[in-house]
């Protein structure tokens, strides 16, 4: 039973972590129709950025963690200017590998940088504290990151649903060439969107690392290939299926680590990805795509 | 007054219009009619910003528009209705109004007010998803979102298409109401006949060109218009 409830605090912590990814793909879907393959590496260099700040230039956390998240923004917000806004017109195969181009980049840059030796993530000791809770002990980060997601989750739905913004983004999402007619400037909106998917890579690579001990330049690859499942489980393009993706394909994985087939459990993800592919393309949440006449 | 000169614009390497001019006279309704692939949605996309011409100018009272952009579009005071309503399904009848007026700065609500006078069953439908709407609603809501950039000229792309005829003559009935509130109102139609009814003035456009020029009522008794677009052979 204790080890029942240890699992499902894990669970849901690094499930909420790839929530907080898997929202960046599915909103740059839901505008752009592309899915960011540099996303995870993004999150990779949100790690990197986190060692610069706080390892190299002693940086303190609370003004490091700032710099992260802006660094992290200005980092997609780059990759979108350069890499993809020049094939807007293209066709969509186009910008894809474009994305796949921008991720191995990224990764390779990392390694020039900072060479492919790990290098050790620092520690916020705030975060690192251990807490108590009836039977189950754990890091102070592994019980605030579900929290966290969540407010930060309802504060993204409520930016979306509530805001002219966010109406915006949801015109362009359904109909590019009539939000243009609105006067709805595309570009804003698309940076918009990469702005705030980056701030949650960000938010989610603290989160993510600071119960890990290192940074390499691949560190980005697996987990984003895992967000990536998790928005297409939930349905690629809703934000709550990103969220619910997220904390299932957490979940599963932690109790088959925990369970006898611990080596499996990263092929179990793709497994998922496979078997919604096949039975349910659109996802848990995904709104089926109408051919526009 | 909306001038078109001699405007040429490429769409995907086939060029779709060469040189056209047209002459859209303040608080007019003109038609432009012609079978489908003339030109006619290029004509009103290009004067919208969607499209880039190749060459020719679009000046409205005097000031060149051409190149410029939807919104700059937009903001000097033309509003595009497009083919086919392309209302946003996902959001509220509501936020579609709203969107319409998106570059306004000043207060939308007595504007919002003003058009469910004008279309009291989007009042009804306020807060549905636009999705769920008839066509003919759909295409109220249509118009209506692009009458919230308060434009001086309407452009509206086949507003009838697909719709039943009781509420095409609704929508015309809309159409010579909100030109008689003082829009310009620049419509393509399939339905040659309604629309040369209502037209002041009328273009007929053929693989790009224009072809025959008049007001509504001559185009309505020229024997080749009747015979080619309002399906009626000469008695």
């Amino acid at each position: 039973m204790n080890a029942f409830l240890q699992n499902c605090l894990n669970g849901i912590s690094i499930g909420s972590i790839y929530a907080l990814i898997a929202i960046g793909y599915t909103m740059v879907y839901g505008i752009l129709r592309l899915i960011n393959f540099a996303h995870g590496d993004i999150f990779m260099m949100a790690g990197y950025f986190m060692i610069i700040a706080m390892t190299d230039l002693l940086i303190p956390w609370q003004i490091s963690i700032v710099i992260v998240i802006l660094a992290t923004i200005l980092l997609g917000v780059l990759t979108e200017k350069l890499a993809y806004k020049p094939l807007r017109s293209a066709p969509r195969m186009s910008i894809m590998i474009s994305a796949i181009g921008v991720s191995y980049f990224l990764q390779n840059f990392a390694t020039y940088l900072f060479s492919a030796l790990p290098k050790s993530y620092p520690s916020i000791a705030v975060l690192d504290r251990k807490i108590t809770i009836g039977t189950i002990s754990t890091s102070l980060v592994t019980f605030i990151t579900p929290i966290l997601t969540i407010v930060l989750v309802v504060a993204l739905v409520a930016l979306i649903s509530k805001t002219k913004v966010g109406m915006a983004m949801r015109a362009v999402s359904k109909d590019f060439e009539t939000a243009q007619l609105m006067g709805v400037k595309i570009n804003n909106v698309i940076s918009i969107t990469f702005v705030i998917g980056c701030a949650l890579a960000a938010v989610g690579s603290i989160l993510y690392f600071t119960p890990r001990p290192q940074v390499y330049p691949l560190s980005g690859s697996l987990p984003g290939l895992k967000c990536f499942v998790a928005a297409v489980f939930g349905g690629i393009g809703s934000i709550p299926g990103a969220l619910v993706g997220g904390f299932l394909i957490g979940l599963c994985e932690t109790f088959i680590k925990a369970g006898i087939f611990s080596e499996f459990s990263d092929a179990f993800t793709f497994v998922i990805l496979i078997v919604v592919l096949l039975f349910r393309p659109t996802g848990l949440f995904g709104e089926k795509e109408r051919e526009k006449v | 007054m909306l001038k078109i000169n001699d405007l040429h614009v490429s769409y995907g390497g086939i060029r779709a219009i060469r040189g056209v001019s047209l002459e859209i006279p303040d608080k007019k309704i003109v038609t432009l009619i012609g079978a489908n692939g003339a030109g006619k949605s290029t004509t009103l996309r290009t004067v919208a910003g969607l499209v880039k011409p190749d060459s020719g100018s679009i000046e409205l009272d005097g000031e060149e528009l051409t190149g410029k952009s939807p919104n700059e579009i937009i903001e000097r005071g033309i509003a595009l209705v497009p083919e086919g309503r392309r209302v946003f399904s996902n959001l509220t009848v509501l936020e579609n109004i709203k969107i319409g007026g998106y570059l306004r700065k000043d207060s939308l609500d007595s504007d919002i007010k003003k058009m469910y006078d004008l279309f009291p069953i989007l009042k009804e439908r306020n807060w549905q998803q636009a999705g769920t709407l008839s066509g003919g609603e759909q295409q109220m809501l249509a118009v209506a979102r692009a009458l919230m950039s308060k434009p001086k000229i309407i452009m509206m792309d086949e507003p009838s298409l697909g719709l039943a005829p009781l509420i095409v003559r609704d929508i015309f009935d809309i159409i010579k109401e909100i030109n008689n509130q003082g829009v310009t109102v620049l419509l393509i139609e399939q339905n040659a006949n309604m629309a040369l009814k209502i037209a002041d003035k009328a273009y007929v456009m053929e693989t790009g060109k224009i072809t025959m020029t008049g007001t509504g009522a001559e185009l309505l008794a020229d024997e080749d218009i009747r015979k080619a677009y309002l399906g009626k052979s000469a008695k």
